[in-house]
């Protein structure tokens, strides 16, 4: 798990340790290593999260999603604290 | 929609699921919420059980709550425990203690994805052992030793609140502090032999307030599942998730593989299906009828007028049901009294609907009638389950205020 500050500019990717249950609010996120449960509260962010891995940063992730131009800084808020508590983590 | 909101439509899988694996038990608690004693001949095979767990996985219920009887007198248990977790279905089990000896916790230490919570329901032998039965408290602190000495991340310690244990709460938060254990506390419900002593061993009104207070000072570094949402009435959202789960978010697989709406309902009434039927376990969660009327809105019933109702959401079903109230009506315990003018309204043709689901060693089966209790004669059992647990903290919604890290 990165250490680092969340940095939108820089590839990420979903925790390996962590599972994406998709429910109708969103996803239920299960980490397996600290066993702790969170949620991601809308369709758009578990299709951010989801995609990560596939595109060469943090921002054009949220772009592929259709997040709206002024839901991004929300977005972008909880993709930090997504980051600060392991579930999404830089990509090297 | 708030979360808390969708979570009253019902989820695809459970949150929390709760899964007896034996009636079994070496104890014969007074308050036992499945009447557990003998085990029954009807109980889900090794590999039953293992299938139960294949349908988990694929239904990504990422961690169940184990249960019993006393699950850990399987002689499957350790297997099953395995297979589990190397299924990605983590595994919290409730024990009193019995197996736990220095081996075994050498080996849980070892192990990822589970969580051991250990009953006790004193913070004395002399408290503990009058519900749960001589020699108790000894087995409960034995095996927390063991489990500290074998360096266990932080076991739980689980307690029913009851009238003889609400002023040691923090006696028991001081035990917990000891063996690096985090307490967590749930309600007494009148289920399965809890009927019977669900009179004198509930919290009293001034009890409840206390507990309150307690959970409001102290609530953030204790799990409370869903056990005091009815409590929230007196004024803020209690840690914990604030709306009853059962058939929502939570469900009771038991012994015998029928699915409960929760794991303190064992009856007729809410009984959902079974895990042997075709479709198994998935088609019972997504298919029953029961499953689909628990996700129905709530009218609110006789509460509906009270300016309470949308934090106290009318309380605990079952906590109603098996005391005889009616379910859109005010719980046993309602904190403004509803409750008790309800119970004292019940007269002689009022039904209290009894569980036919009886493996209590002291009774054959099915022809209990209410047992007087007087403390001190019976010992006990492990059998509170655990309902919602480890949600994320989520300050904007006050009905899910739940302490980050707990289980």
């Amino acid at each position: 798990m990165s250490i680092n500050q969340f940095d939108p500019g820089l590839p990420y990717r979903c925790s390996p340790s962590v599972a994406l249950r998709p429910e109708p609010f969103g996803a239920l996120v299960y980490h397996f290593g600290t066993r702790k449960l969170s949620f991601l509260k809308t369709p758009e962010l578990l299709q951010v999260v989801s995609g990560l891995a596939d595109h060469p940063d943090v921002h054009a992730a949220v772009e592929a999603a259709g997040v709206a131009e002024a839901q991004r800084p929300a977005y972008l808020r909880a993709l930090a604290g997504l980051a600060a508590s392991g579930t999404i983590e830089e990509r090297v | 929609m708030k979360l808390v909101d969708h979570f009253q439509y019902g989820l695809n899988s459970p949150i929390c699921l709760t899964w007896e694996l034996t009636y079994a038990c070496n104890l014969a608690c007074v308050h036992c919420l499945s009447s557990s004693g003998r085990r029954d001949p009807r109980e889900l095979t090794t590999e039953e059980a293992k299938g139960v767990v294949d349908e988990l996985q694929k239904m990504q219920v990422f961690y169940v709550n184990i249960g019993g009887g006393e699950p850990t007198v399987r002689p499957d248990f350790w297997e099953l425990l395995d297979y589990a977790v190397s299924h990605d279905v983590g595994v919290k089990f409730s024990t009193n203690g019995i197996k736990i000896d220095e081996k075994r916790a050498a080996q849980l230490a070892a192990s990822d994805y589970v969580d051991v919570q250990i009953s006790l329901d004193g913070a004395t032998a002399e408290v503990n052992d009058q519900v749960r039965g001589p020699g108790s408290y000894d087995t409960a602190v034995r095996a927390l030793a063991n489990l500290a000495d074998a360096g266990f991340g932080q076991p739980k310690i689980s307690v029913v609140m009851t009238r003889q244990n609400v002023d040691q709460l923090d006696d028991f938060k001081a035990i917990a502090d000891r063996f690096g254990a985090q307490l967590r506390i749930t309600r007494l419900r009148p289920s399965g032999r809890g009927a019977d002593v669900w009179d004198e061993l509930h919290p009293t009104a001034a009890q409840q307030r206390q507990l309150y207070d307690w959970l409001v000072a102290h609530g953030d570094n204790v799990l409370t599942g869903d056990s005091f949402f009815h409590l929230s009435a007196y004024g803020e959202a209690l840690p914990g998730l604030n709306l009853c789960g059962a058939g929502r978010v939570v469900c009771l697989i038991d012994p015998v593989g029928d699915v409960y709406a929760c794991p303190f309902a064992i009856h007729d009434n809410f009984l959902a299906g079974n895990v042997r039927s075709p479709g198994g376990f998935e088609q019972v969660w997504r298919g029953s009828e029961l499953f689909a009327q628990l996700r129905q809105p709530q009218t609110g019933g006789a509460c509906r007028s009270c300016g309470f109702y949308d934090s106290c959401q009318g309380g605990c079903m079952a906590a109603k049901f098996f005391t005889g109230l009616p379910l859109d009506g005010p719980d046993p315990e309602c904190v403004r009294g509803f409750g008790e003018q309800a119970l004292a309204a019940r007269d002689g043709s009022t039904t209290i609907p009894r569980s036919d689901v009886d493996h209590s060693r002291s009774a054959p089966r099915n022809s209990r009638g209410p047992v007087p209790l007087t403390l001190g004669r019976r010992p006990d059992k492990a059998c509170e389950t655990s309902p919602l647990a480890g949600l994320a903290d989520d300050g904007s919604d006050s009905r899910l205020r739940v302490a980050v890290g707990g289980s």
